[in-house]
């Protein structure tokens, strides 16, 4: 029988205002149909090609997954810096066991080459208490070399490897519809308002989608019913907001950190073998280019949610591809977007009495609509660096907004508690 | 033993036993692998000769004034992840300033160096302000920033840049010949030389040192670091320190490129080194953010990445090997600090407890303080 008790109904009201699900579908059927009215005013037309959205799809993974490896770690307490290092293990996993052993033991061996990374780190950081960021960093430097002297040994004198790179690797499958791809393509080519957006991403989704692509989003998935929604999650999640709370309970918290950063470096290392596997045909020095780095900063972008993170990988898949797909017309365009957006933002603030932040946002759209009408083209150099301002700005200006793991990044010892 | 004799066994016990655990890791990796490791050790602990011993000293004031850099953000509790950026947009400011050759000879030289420092200082203070007034972690920000400030030099670079004949390298305009910093020659009759800029970065040890341990700033950022709250409590205003942490921090980042550019390579350009600001993490750790530890941290690095340069054309092994050993450094000298600071501690309470029976129980408490 539940009564209603003052405790009972400030717990109603402390909860985070939450949008229904619908309210998602709306939300990215309008962010479709923005950019479909922007293709049609600035004539940018592969903002939202199918092209576009398969090249999204596959920059977004590989972020998507550090990201969510990040994710498993901080909810547990351990801030994973290190997750850039086990993404390089698992190119060079997916590398070697997809050369010698096929596509899918290319796949497990990046998997495993990122648990060995999070091994270490969880060493480090569980067992020994180094301070997280540390380790981290040695973790990257470590992995570097260790790739880089193992890529030397291993892949020197085979038929199209060497030094810096492997052999080329089996590919993962992939799905295709053909018929459907086929039809949706014919819709797409109509250029009618929103649907053909809307046939273009399900064209990408339906030609050439590599299980590996599936197999992420379902990690994704996964991840937020496991951590959300059974005991085993609650308790890790304990683990990172209150250690002390979760082991005066009988969790054992150095267990459930130890796991949860195995996970994270096995996740870092599937984001690897993606890189290797999926994203190009072969393992190359130097293939995650700062990727884990972005993965962690789309989780915090995400507000250490797997929802937020997935926003928060497209983002950067999105601008990446861009900037690789005739990227300068196309930023050009979300420019002016970006200008009517903040001029937007600055009307609402102002109605609801916030001038500073009304002007801050006017001031910021005018000088965007301004730069669109001043060039005719964003330097590439610009259109990479989008997301990374993105990021510091969202950063600086909701970072009131953001709530990290209460205890993450302490150092916890075992029967501290007392 | 007296207790000051046991506290410099500890100190030293150390990074002795961090460099065994490296030494042997390494080894185990190399017999895993199958490569002769007898054979491997013999070559990077022969003697240097004295081109490589000028080298090592080259890469040792470039990676000590990146180690002194993050010493200062890391002697307040903050981690200045974005050393690399800030060197990068830094390096390329001095270079453009002395290349523009707008005032004669060394007067362009400081100017130059100036402009690095102020431009380093800026960049890291992005991240200083951020973590001031909108409480966002300097390592997350300065991450972005290290890349925003790779594509923002590529963007400027291309735009500043000359282009030579038949070349396809992105270069800034050369530093005027008399605005170089002359080198100082080493070894019998001067085989070898070292950069000028050397002399610099000793002054910046001895600055830092100077500054962090005789002035009112340094104990006040020294405070902030150890205990914010503390610092509160005695009227220090620690938003201000972490700006002003991070503007140092950024200054002496700024000067890291400039040992190549005014002693080597003359231009900035797109081949200009980088990376450099990780190994200063690694190298102030190892040196205890010590002005001292920290210029034998960064020979050590600088001395595995010269001996390991031949390994490949001698006996067929990848150089970076060292890398590995690199790492695993850092991570055993952190490791075992914390160990022996464990065991020092159980030295202590045993010899007080020693002490302490040894003495009637009426002058215990005098003991005890």
């Amino acid at each position: 029988v539940s009564v209603p008790t003052a405790v009972g109904e400030a717990a109603r009201q402390a909860r985070p205002w939450r949008l229904p699900w619908w309210a998602y579908l709306v939300a990215v059927l309008g962010i479709l149909l923005a950019l479909s009215v922007l293709e049609i005013v600035t004539g940018a037309t592969d903002l939202m090609s199918s092209g576009t959205v398969a090249a999204t799809l596959i920059a977004t993974v590989p972020i998507m997954l550090a990201a969510l490896g990040g994710l498993w770690s901080e909810r547990a307490g351990i801030v994973n810096i290190g997750l850039e290092g086990m993404m390089i293990l698992g190119t060079w996993g997916a590398g070697y066991f997809g050369y010698h052993y096929g596509a899918w033991a290319g796949v497990a061996g990046a998997i495993l080459m990122g648990a060995l990374g999070g091994l270490v780190h969880a060493i480090a950081t569980v067992t020994f208490g180094v301070d997280h960021i540390i380790s981290g960093v040695a973790v990257n430097i470590v992995a570097l070399g260790t790739v880089q002297y193992l890529a030397a040994l291993t892949f020197t004198g085979l038929p199209g490897g060497g030094q810096t790179q492997s052999p080329r690797l089996p590919d993962v499958q992939t799905i295709t519809f053909g018929g459907l791809g086929d039809a949706l393509g014919e819709v797409e080519q109509q250029d009618i308002v929103l649907i053909s957006e809307l046939a273009a991403v399900l064209r990408a989704l339906v030609t050439n989608l590599s299980l590996l692509v599936v197999l992420a989003f379902l990690l994704v998935l996964l991840t937020w019913y496991v951590l959300w929604r059974t005991p085993f999650g609650l308790r890790l999640r304990s683990c990172g907001e209150s250690p002390i709370a979760a082991e005066s309970l009988g969790v054992r918290v150095l267990r459930y950190k130890f796991v949860a950063v195995l996970v994270s470096g096995g996740l870092a290392g599937l984001a690897g073998g993606f890189l290797a596997m999926v994203a190009s045909s072969n393992f190359r020095d130097g293939q995650t280019g700062g990727r884990g780095y972005i993965g962690l900063a789309a989780m915090i972008f995400g507000n250490w949610r797997p929802g937020g993170l997935l926003a928060g990988s497209g983002l950067f898949g999105y601008t990446e591809t861009l900037g690789l797909r005739q990227g300068g017309t196309s930023v050009h365009a979300l420019l002016l977007a970006l200008a009517l957006l903040a001029v937007a933002a600055a009307v609402l603030q102002l109605r609801t009495g916030k001038f500073q932040a009304a002007f801050v946002m006017l001031v910021g759209g005018v000088v965007l609509g301004a730069t669109y009408f001043s060039i005719d083209e964003v330097p590439s150099d610009f259109v990479s660096m989008t997301p990374y301002v993105v990021t510091l700005l969202v950063l600086a200006f909701a970072s009131q907004r953001l709530r990290m793991p209460a205890a993450d990044g302490q150092i916890y010892r075992k029967g501290s508690a007392g | 033993m007296s207790p000051r004799m046991t506290r410099f066994l500890l100190g030293v016990s150390a990074p002795v036993l961090a460099l065994l655990a490296a030494f042997l890791i390494t080894s185990l990796v190399l017999i895993v692998a199958g490569d002769p490791v007898g054979e491997v050790w013999d070559e990077i602990l022969s003697v240097p000769e004295t081109r490589n011993v000028a080298n090592i000293i080259d890469n040792a004031t470039v990676l000590y004034l990146s180690g002194v850099a993050v010493a200062i953000g890391f002697r307040m509790n903050l981690f200045n992840i974005g050393v690399d950026g800030q060197y990068r947009v830094a390096a390329f400011t001095a270079a453009v300033v002395a290349g523009e050759a707008w005032l004669p000879g060394y007067l362009n030289t400081v100017l130059a160096i100036l402009a690095a420092m102020a431009v380093g200082a800026l960049w890291a203070g992005i991240a200083g302000l951020l973590r001031a007034a909108r409480g966002v972690s300097e390592v997350i920000s300065t991450i972005m920033l290290n890349a925003i400030a790779t594509f923002l030099v590529a963007y400027l670079l291309r735009q500043v840049a000359v282009r030579e004949a038949g070349s396809n390298a992105l270069n800034t305009r050369e530093v005027p010949e008399g605005s170089r910093i002359p080198n100082i020659p080493i070894g019998e009759g001067g085989t070898a030389d070292i950069h000028g800029f050397i002399v610099i970065a000793a002054l910046v040890g001895f600055g830092y040192w100077f500054l962090l341990n005789r002035t009112r700033f340094g104990f006040d950022l020294r405070a902030t670091g150890q205990s914010t709250t503390a610092a509160v409590a005695s009227g220090i205003n620690v938003r201000r320190m972490v700006v002003a942490a991070m503007l140092l921090s950024g200054a002496v980042a700024g000067l890291v490129g400039l040992p190549i550019l005014f002693g080597d390579a003359f231009v900035y350009g797109s081949t200009f080194q980088t990376g450099l600001g990780f190994a200063g993490i690694a190298i102030a750790l190892l040196g205890r953010n010590h002005p001292v530890g920290i210029a034998l941290g960064a020979l050590l690095f600088a001395y595995l990445d010269e001996q390991s340069n031949p390994l490949q054309i001698l006996v067929d092994v990848s150089p970076d090997i060292v890398a590995i050993t690199q790492g695993v450094i850092v991570l055993t000298v952190v490791i075992s600090y914390e160990l022996v600071r464990r065991y020092g501690l159980r030295l202590e309470q045993q010899r007080v407890a020693r002490e302490l029976r040894g003495t009637p129980p009426e002058k215990r408490e005098e003991v005890a303080v």
